[in-house]
């Protein structure tokens, strides 16, 4: 009679966590993100980001430039809310100049910083929607995003780097039938919204995706510095734009939206909102948009128009000094936050009196909002840490800077 | 100042905290600043904090070489409740460049300590992962030092 084998004794392996690397250069990281993430099997145990891949030192160069030049270098941190950045820049610069802005630069300001807000919030919805699999809505939003691109072009002359705004204004006045071309655009883009709402957010596998997924708590959020969509999505009522206003958007209506879901949906549903809220005020500023000039009456700061510059001796003369030497700023140190389409922006702009600043330092949404990543991504799911970036809309241009 | 400005829950709060803490406050361009001895940040910060100033917006350092103590931290600190920010501003010295963290408190100021720790190479006593965040871990100097050229070394 045979004796069954011996069973031999299975020695446990133990548990061993395994340490992978996402990115510099994976496509669910919206740019040169490096995620080093403790798994244990499918189970995220730690994520530690890895930044700097994308610095340039813009804050170091912003040193050595006139204050007009920083300008276009602010388009280049955030490359999907240009306009948001210019408008920080120059409302801090002002600030120390202690410059009064005319109405309707005001007011063309907020039209086409909001613009920039859909820009911005199009891209994150085009790219979380593909992250978790929804590729169509990506063609469909950057159909918009291409409209509005256009619209950029009409006023700035570039798409992307616009460099539209400028100390003291804006560069010159829209062309003539700009807002015409604006008032078509927002017409329509309420129903294109419910078209990618349609796309959504009765999809099963995007809510399922989504709900209960990266959860933050509103103490959480306040700690670990997040603001904008996320922190309203966690509950938290805060809105620079109401709540601090600049630009004189304390002459508009609009609500914030707030969500208490604290989670990837709420996030989702937060912005869906805030886009519609957007061309609320876009439409608020194309129906009571004031006359006037563009450009505040300085002339020692701000750039002549071209006829004049020609025509006129005092005005060449301005003009040559602006280029040459650039303007002296009263010495100080100015804070001006703002809300741009991620969250809180901020730019700390330091003078001693001289043409060029002394330091620039700007607060930049993304930076601190990456620190949440680990509190929202502990004991979950590999699969929800891409859903989890995608909702929180990080731009690698600004947290490196 | 302090007399023009008595009501001002900021100043009220670092005032019944520490009355000689205060070294200096003023407001320009309708910012309020508030300075503090470098020993004394994270207590000032705290208190702050509990005085309504809940949220942690930003830091940064500004050189001012040559000028001794060459360096000058802000800390910008948000009220969710007044809707209003304050600066808080200490100065540290370059021979002993280090300052208490403050990420106890906040540790939204991790990133931002880390990246004044890379870019000025002012140390961040009990933090808990000091590295830096921009430059490659092998990297020489603090390039926003304001003795570091713009063009860099190399």
């Amino acid at each position: 009679m045979a004796t069954a084998a011996e069973t031999p004794e299975i020695t446990s392996l133990g548990s061993q966590h395994m340490v992978l690397n996402m990115g510099p250069q994976h496509p669910a990281t919206h740019g040169v993100l490096r995620l080093v993430v403790e798994i244990d099997g499918e189970i995220i145990v730690k994520v530690r980001p890895e930044i700097g891949y994308l610095h340039t030192g813009i804050e170091k160069t912003c040193e050595a430039k006139f204050y007009q030049q920083v300008i276009p270098m602010t388009d280049r941190i955030n490359y999907l809310d240009p306009l948001s950045n210019n408008l920080c820049y120059c409302l801090a610069v002002e600030k120390l100049l202690g410059l009064d802005i005319p109405e309707r630069a005001q007011w063309i300001r907020v039209l086409l910083t909001e613009l920039s807000r859909l820009n911005s919030h199009l891209i994150w919805l085009g790219t979380h929607a593909m992250d978790i699999g929804a590729l169509t809505v990506f063609l469909y939003t950057f159909r918009e995003r291409e409209e509005i691109l256009r619209l950029f072009e009409a006023v700035a002359g570039q798409r992307m780097m616009t460099s539209y705004f400028r100390i003291g204004g804006l560069s010159m006045e829209p062309p003539l039938d700009y807002f015409d071309r604006v008032q078509a655009f927002i017409k329509t883009f309420p129903e294109k919204i419910d078209e990618y709402s349609n796309l959504l957010t009765g999809n099963p596998i995007f809510i399922n995706r989504l709900k209960g997924v990266g959860y933050l708590s509103p103490e959480d959020a306040i700690a670990l510095g997040v603001t904008g969509p996320p922190l309203r999505a966690s509950g938290v009522d805060i809105d620079l734009r109401r709540d601090m206003p600049y630009s004189g958007y304390d002459k508009f209506n609009f609500d914030v939206p707030i969500s208490h879901g604290c989670d990837t949906w709420a996030r989702y549903e937060v912005r869906l909102i805030e886009m519609r809220e957007s061309t609320k005020i876009i439409q608020q500023a194309l129906d009571g948009m004031p006359g006037g000039p563009v450009k505040a009456d300085a002339p020692k700061i701000v750039l002549p128009d071209r006829e004049k510059m020609k025509t006129q001796m005092e005005a060449l003369i301005h003009h040559f000094k602006i280029v040459t030497e650039g303007f002296a700023v009263p010495a100080g140190e100015v804070y001006q936050g703002m809300e741009c389409g991620h969250g809180q922006m901020g730019y700390y702009v330091v003078s001693d009196g001289t043409a060029k600043p002394y330091r620039v330092h700007m607060r930049y949404p993304s930076f601190a909002t990456l620190q949440a990543l680990e509190t929202m991504c502990k004991g979950r799911l590999i699969a929800d840490l891409v859903a989890v970036i995608g909702s929180i809309d990080i731009v690698l241009g600004e947290i490196d800077r | 100042m302090l007399e023009a400005l008595p009501d001002h829950p900021a100043i009220k709060a670092i005032l019944a905290w520490n009355n000689p803490a205060l070294t200096d406050a003023k407001f320009e361009f309708d910012e309020l600043t508030l300075t503090v001895p470098r020993e004394q940040i994270r207590a000032a910060a705290e208190t702050l904090r509990q005085a309504g100033y809940n949220f942690f917006e930003d830091m940064t350092a500004v050189d001012w070489f040559p000028t001794t103590p060459r360096f000058q931290l802000s800390y910008h600190l948000l009220s969710h409740a007044f809707k209003e920010r304050i600066r808080l501003r200490t100065l540290v010295d370059e021979a002993d460049a280090a300052i208490d963290s403050i990420t106890t408190i906040w540790p939204a100021a991790n990133y931002y300590e880390r990246e004044v720790f890379d870019l000025f190479g002012i140390h961040f006593d009990s933090h808990p992962d000091l590295r830096r965040i921009m430059m490659p871990d092998d990297w020489k100097g603090h390039p926003l030092r304001k003795d570091y050229p713009v063009e860099g070394y190399r």
